[in-house]
């Protein structure tokens, strides 16, 4: 699954440990997600997007397969 | 801004692995005055034998809920590290503790297949395994 967190954070001046804090996950967890390396759970997936006040599925892409 | 508590979730996991870490270090402790105290301290009495196994199977069982309680508090990629992790090594606990097995049963070893050296196994591939997969996700 692709996403634009890192871009978001960046124009928004978020570090990953800010994010990580908010969304009450590790830093190493962010990470991971903006590098696409772990997909987030569903309730992580909403704290993302209330931190940017954006919909998911601005945030996040999901490509079947 | 609300950060979900997150100062707070930091403290419990910090609690958790704490009372892990103690749960663990005793489990170790009464197992060792368990083994080694029916030759050493007190002679073969068989009550205080007894007591020594019940009191290190009882803390046996509250290292496993401390387990539990410091698992459940991960964070959602630990927690998936941790469980990959854990399906690896057993995976693993099964196809090699087996195999040892059957090398003494065929007497293809010429020494008996220790318990001790399969949860040595297991506590190296737990940490080899936990190490290469918290490598893959950073």
């Amino acid at each position: 699954m692709k996403n634009r967190l890192k871009v978001l954070r960046a124009e928004n001046d978020y570090t990953q440990e800010d994010l990580a804090e908010f969304i009450g996950v590790s830093r190493q967890t962010i990470n991971a997600i903006e590098k696409g390396k772990f997909d987030p759970s569903l309730p992580t997936a909403f704290r993302i997007s209330k931190f940017f006040k954006l919909p998911i599925e601005d945030i996040f892409d999901y490509e079947e397969g | 801004m609300s950060n979900y508590n997150y100062i707070n979730m930091k403290k419990e996991r910090r609690k958790n692995l704490i009372q892990l870490a103690a749960w663990t270090w005793s489990w170790v402790a009464t197992l060792a005055i368990a083994s080694f105290g029916p030759k050493f301290i007190w002679d073969d009495h068989t009550t205080l034998t007894v007591l020594a196994v019940a009191v290190n199977f009882a803390n046996g069982i509250l290292m496993i809920i401390a387990n539990r309680s410091f698992f459940n508090n991960l964070d959602e990629l630990a927690r998936k590290i941790h469980v990959e992790s854990l399906a690896l090594t057993l995976g693993l606990a099964v196809v090699v503790g087996l195999s040892y097995s059957l090398l003494d049963a065929t007497n293809l070893i010429p020494f008996d297949a220790e318990i001790s050296n399969l949860v040595m196994f297991i506590g190296v591939a737990y940490i080899f395994v936990l190490t290469v997969n918290t490598r893959r996700y950073s």
